[in-house]
């Protein structure tokens, strides 16, 4: 796989350490089943799927990469601060499209 | 739930008791001499009827299994598994075969012994070779703490009556001479052996559990995928299937990698991942390995096949796919390994490579556990390490879908322990499926 960095541009996935699934959102209550919920449960969607993965071995940035889980074909990354929301790039093909190995 | 034990209705055709026949030397001699007329299909490829008293999803090694067991234990003879391919195509046909046992905690040990007593009877149990080779399986280790945590793990293996043997740099070089044993960075000081561990033909454990269920009146429907699993306060009232509506108020799901996906028919989010492990297989050689060897501190393990490949692996890629392939980079890795072990290795031609999909969960054990769906059963979370499990996860998650009570063996694999903080963590990486 070869990922658009957004700083570095197309490099192998190797560089780079994934932490799965975006958007995972730290609850702020007390409230241990939804916290535990947050820990341990995944949509583990088969498709487009948002992730986190970050460039170790070049610009030390994290990313959202949206990465299709059936195909390995990207569709897009972007720094973690500046990702559209998934909304606005449903059926809209990113222009830095890489093609899966 | 009262078992139905009555037999299935049609009449016996020539076809099903050519399938009901045992197999012996005789049998095998005489069909030699018949051509191949003698071998007919082994199970049913059965049509979906209306309903069933439970069905089974995943015509995988576990819910063939599993439905064996429902059949010949438990006297359920009115159930199904449906299967979106073949038998046999996905995970069960594309481990590596080994079975062990040698697991530390109080957990895992009981369950994986279970399933190692049940590797040693299989073939006289379901009357069909599985070609199992108690080869033995050994653990590298390269230091002094390596040693240590070894003979952990073999006294606490000893302790649940599995067997366990230290061996030193001399006894290791004795069984593999070819070995790297003075790597600069992982000279090999010894090992832990478990004598009873080896390869099962991972084949015929898939079609052997077929012609054995089918054999005891399990309908086995391939190329039937679940669309929906129709559902109300009540529980489950059956699965939306592409050749139709089953009716069935039990459900068991064996579906692997793709458990994830079908529990979300249910509306359920479950703490599983799926990702890509990919294996290797290599040009057939003389035997050259004679058992099974882990480099754990390389992510590298190997064993030679009957036919002489050397079948081999490491780690999984570590990105979430469904994509039953994976990327160079692992393959590169994984050959690294084996050259710090095995530097003849680079002389060997690689002949074929795949993948499979791994239900990977968040502590690196199986769930095997209701769900809060009435009726709605859950086996999953097998990680990279459920071919050696497969009878053990039949036995135990039929004794669940018949019994409504967890097997004893399978008491840690709750689906509520990440919530309880009851983990089962072997290896001791907390919540990342992709670091199991």
């Amino acid at each position: 796989m070869l990922i658009p960095c957004p700083y570095c541009g197309v490099r192998s996935h190797e560089e780079f350490t994934t932490l799965g699934e975006a958007g995972r959102v730290r609850p702020s209550g007390d409230d241990l089943q939804v916290f535990a919920d947050y820990v341990y449960l995944r949509n583990n969607v088969a498709g487009r799927h948002r992730e986190l993965w970050f460039h170790a071995a070049g610009c030390h940035a994290w990313l959202t990469v949206e990465r299709d889980t059936l195909t390995h074909l990207i569709h897009g990354a972007w720094p973690v601060n500046e990702t559209p929301t998934s909304e606005a790039h449903t059926g809209d093909e990113p222009a830095n499209e890489a093609p899966a190995p | 739930m009262q078992p139905n034990v009555a037999p299935p209705s049609a009449p016996a055709s020539p076809e099903q008791q050519a399938m009901s026949r045992r197999y012996s030397v005789l049998s095998l001699l005489a069909g030699a001499i018949r051509g191949r007329s003698y071998w007919q299909p082994a199970w049913r490829d059965a049509e979906p009827k209306a309903g069933y008293d439970l069905v089974i999803v995943g015509g995988g090694g576990h819910g063939l299994a599993t439905a064996y067991y429902l059949a010949r234990v438990h006297g359920m003879r009115n159930i199904a598994v449906v299967e979106k391919g073949w038998i046999g195509g996905g995970n069960v046909g594309r481990n590596t075969t080994i079975v062990r046992s040698n697991y530390l905690l109080p957990g895992n040990a009981p369950f994986y012994e279970h399933s190692m007593q049940l590797w040693e009877t299989l073939e006289q149990e379901l009357n069909y070779n599985a070609m199992v080779s108690q080869r033995g399986v050994l653990n590298l280790f390269h230091s002094d703490a390596q040693r240590d945590a070894a003979v952990r793990r073999g006294n606490a293996m000893r302790l649940h009556g599995i067997d366990a043997e230290l061996l030193d740099t001399r006894d290791v070089r004795r069984l593999y001479p070819t070995f790297d044993f003075d790597n600069a960075r992982f000279p090999i000081k010894g090992g832990l052996l478990q004598p009873r561990g080896g390869t099962v033909r991972h084949d015929a454990v898939a079609w052997g559990y077929a012609r054995a269920a089918s054999a005891l009146g399990v309908d086995i429907i391939q190329n039937c995928e679940v669309t929906g699993i129709r559902h109300n306060d009540a529980g489950v009232q059956g699965l939306e299937t592409n050749r139709g509506f089953i009716a069935t108020q039990r459900v068991g799901l064996a579906c692997a990698g793709n458990t994830s996906r079908v529990a979300a028919l249910a509306g359920l989010r479950l703490p599983l991942e799926s990702h890509v492990l990919q294996a290797f297989v290599s040009e057939a050689l003389k035997p050259l390995i004679p058992g099974v060897v882990t480099f754990g501190a390389g992510h590298f393990y190997l064993s030679q096949s009957d036919k002489g490949g050397l079948v081999f692996g490491g780690d999984i890629d570590g990105y979430n796919s469904y994509a039953q392939r994976g990327n160079l980079p692992t393959l590169e890795d994984v050959c690294e390994g084996g050259m710090a072990l095995l530097p003849s290795l680079g002389r060997v031609r690689l002949l074929r490579s795949w993948g499979g999909v791994m239900d990977m969960s968040m502590d690196g054990s199986p769930i095997i556990d209701s769900t809060p769906i009435d009726g709605l059963y859950l086996n999953a979370g097998w990680c990279y390490g459920g071919f050696k499990a497969t009878p053990a996860s039949g036995w135990c998650f039929a004794h669940l879908l018949a019994t409504s009570q967890s097997h004893a063996n399978a008491a840690a694999y709750r689906l509520d322990r990440f919530r309880a903080g009851r983990m089962v963590d072997e290896k001791g990486q907390g919540p990342f499926p992709n670091r199991h």
